[in-house]
């Protein structure tokens, strides 16, 4: 398994795409916290790639790789190796070179110029949100068989996740504006990776607002100790429930 | 006791020679406070030497100086009132008062001064009592370096710290206010400055005015309290240099003002509150060179306030700038500094050339409904915003800054 593992991530870091990932994360994070006058504005901005960006590219980059080493692939199982070994060892392959890329490209420029409460749960939630979009590309990938289809789909996904999960909610909050809504809302965000960790990182950043009246029940569940723990339960949860479905799905497959 | 009788008739005739020094204390004559109190006469000094005294309620009706050494400690058994005060121009400096009596009828403290004027309270500390200091009807007292603490729990077992009620002239400076319902209450008070004082972890309001006109407030700190600071029913009121930080919670404010007009808000700064300064039928203020930071709302100016001027103030890192919650706007705000304006300035004034909002469209969407907090700084609402600031539709369109400043003010 450490073999394939190694195997792919050699193979990531000889395409290039996760390189010029990194080295664009990297570059955008560090002028953002150059060019803002205030930190807190730099980390705004970041919230936005973290939220945006890193699902986005962990999405597409895992979907491609995964349909271009179908033969690779094949060649695999071929050869006397489970396949649950060779699924893992590629989710693992993609997921610790997306993180890593995440890591370098965001994580430092945060720890050099706002190692703080907030700093931290960024690069906490910004890599699990790698990770989670990629056990999510490959459940997509795993599913359909036609590549512009799958990557279709991935771009749906990513869509869904980002927009139109949020619409949802908003048009939900609107129509039923006259019922206490709070705690299911808490409830339904747990739906969504990308609204649970913006939540928890507004938690950090805009702590005076959200101590408000609704603020502050989202405060008693995400800002306590079990809230957190919680809400990133539920975040690993994301991580393994696509990936094991997708490891289910890929078991039976016929390639 | 004929002796002590004797002395003080004696004392009471010879109340116009040179006034005399009375001590108490355990190798005095006088070893308790109320048998000294006895032989004072106006204007004699009354000193008191370290010890614990469990003295009931200390009835102080001669115009003296009362003065503790190294602060002895009067103890109200959680019973009394512990000193009254019911004469003109008394001196009580350098006392510990503890343990006063609560009760829900009568408003017990650890000093009060009942009706009279010129009295002085300095460097005393007061600590689990119910009311601290307490005046009515006093007129041109100093109530100076004093430490009040209060470890209630429930509002209803816990009075205000420095509780001024139908009084002229006062002076409240320099006092540590911890624990109390609220630290400074006034109500019918007139021409009176509050100085330098910090009020912090109070129950309710760290400084709360009711009905008081013509006052001052210059340099205090008002920090960590249940709702903040509240001026209501009142005109005429100056706000300077004070620090308004970490009020937290539903209802909680930097600074309520409720029904107050012609008042000048200058040079405070507002930090970490989830609303800086709450506007509720205000009228005729002047908000000026104030310092908005880190708060959830910077400024919430509801409909129903008119001519309130915002000039020459700092917003920087708000959740939000502006709050409000109608379409009607009388007041007016320009020259200001907002760290989230995006405009340019082409020909250098050091003005941006088009007008900021800075009331965004999710924090109207917010007003009217409180859970959509749940999306604020998604992309979704970011796009929101973005189309709002091209089209204006549900923010009210009148309420901008023509002017604003493109760097902030060293303030």
């Amino acid at each position: 398994m450490k073999k394939i593992i190694k195997y792919v991530i050699i193979d990531i870091l000889r395409n290039k795409i996760v390189l010029a990932y990194t080295v664009f994360l990297l570059l955008i994070s560090i002028t953002i916290f150059n060019l803002e006058d205030n930190s807190a504005k730099g980390l705004l901005s970041l919230l936005n790639i973290i939220l945006i960006i890193v699902p986005l590219v962990s999405m597409l980059f895992s979907a491609i790789y995964v349909y271009n080493s179908s033969e690779f692939l094949e060649l695999l199982v071929s050869q006397p190796l489970k396949r649950r070994t060779i699924w893992l060892s590629l989710f693992f392959g993609l997921s610790a070179s997306m993180a890593f890329a995440f890591f370098i490209g965001a994580g430092i420029p945060i720890l050099l110029y706002e190692a703080t409460e907030t700093g931290f749960m960024m690069l906490g939630t910004g890599l699990l949100l790698s990770v989670i979009f990629v056990a999510i590309a490959m459940l997509a990938a795993v599913m359909a068989r036609d590549k512009a289809k799958g990557i279709g789909v991935v771009i749906l996904l990513w869509l869904y996740f980002s927009i139109i999960f949020d619409g949802l909610i908003l048009f939900v909050l609107f129509q039923f504006a006259d019922y206490p809504l709070e705690k299911i809302m808490v409830g339904a965000v747990a739906f969504n990776p990308i609204d649970l960790s913006r939540i928890l990182i507004l938690l950090k950043m805009d702590v005076s607002a959200l101590m408000g009246y609704t603020g502050a029940i989202f405060k008693d569940f995400f800002g306590a100790q079990t809230g957190l723990i919680i809400s990133f339960t539920v975040l690993i949860t994301w991580v393994v429930i696509p990936a094991w479905l997708s490891l289910r799905k890929f078991n039976h497959k016929d390639l | 006791m004929k002796k002590i009788i004797y002395i003080a008739v004696l004392v009471l005739f010879a109340h116009n020679l040179s006034a005399k020094t009375i001590r108490i204390g355990k190798m005095q004559a006088a070893k308790t406070i109320q048998q000294g109190l006895l032989l004072a006469a106006d204007g004699d000094t009354v000193l008191v030497e370290p010890g614990h005294y469990h003295e009931k309620n200390i009835v102080i009706n001669k115009f003296i100086f009362f003065i503790g050494i190294n602060h002895p400690v009067l103890d109200g058994d959680h019973t009394y009132e512990i000193i009254s005060i019911k004469a003109n121009g008394v001196l009580v400096d350098g006392f510990k008062v503890i343990h006063s009596g609560i009760s829900s009828i009568e408003d017990y403290a650890g000093i009060k001064i009942y009706s009279c004027r010129d009295v002085v309270i300095r460097n005393n500390i007061l600590e689990d009592t119910f009311f601290g200091i307490y005046t009515q009807y006093g007129t041109n007292c100093t109530i100076e370096k004093n430490t009040l603490v209060s470890f209630s729990k429930e509002e209803q077992q816990s009075g205000n710290g420095i509780h001024c009620w139908k009084a002229d002239s006062m002076r409240i400076i320099a006092n540590n206010i911890t624990g109390h319902r609220d630290g400074i209450y006034f109500e019918f008070v007139t021409n009176s400055i509050i100085w330098r004082n910090i009020s912090e972890k109070n129950m309710r309001y760290g400084l709360h005015f009711m009905f008081s006109n013509n006052d001052a407030y210059i340099s205090n700190v008002f920090k960590n309290n249940g709702a903040g600071v509240a001026v209501m029913f009142s005109n005429h009121v100056k706000m300077i240099h004070n620090y308004f930080e970490e009020n937290w919670g539903d209802g909680a404010y930097g600074l309520l003002l409720k029904e107050i007009s012609d008042s000048y808000i200058e040079t405070n700064h507002f930090v970490k509150n989830t609303a800086g300064i709450f506007m509720e039928g205000a009228s005729r203020i002047q908000v000026e060179k104030n310092v908005f930071e880190a708060n959830g709302w910077a400024l919430k100016i509801q409909a129903s306030c008119m001519d309130v001027t915002v000039v020459h103030n700092n917003f920087k890192g708000n959740t939000f700038d502006v709050g409000t919650n109608g379409s009607l706007v009388l007041n007016s705000f320009n020259n200001n500094y907002w760290d989230k304006y995006e405009g340019y300035d082409l020909n250098r004034d050091k003005l941006g050339d088009i007008p900021y909002r800075p009331v965004s469209l999710y924090a109207m969407i917010i007003e009217q409904n409180p859970p959509a907090m749940i999306l604020f700084r998604s992309l979704m609402t970011s796009l929101l915003d973005k189309t709002e600031k091209i089209l204006p539709s549900l923010t009210p369109e009148n309420l901008k800054d023509e002017h604003p400043l493109m760097k902030p003010l060293p303030l």
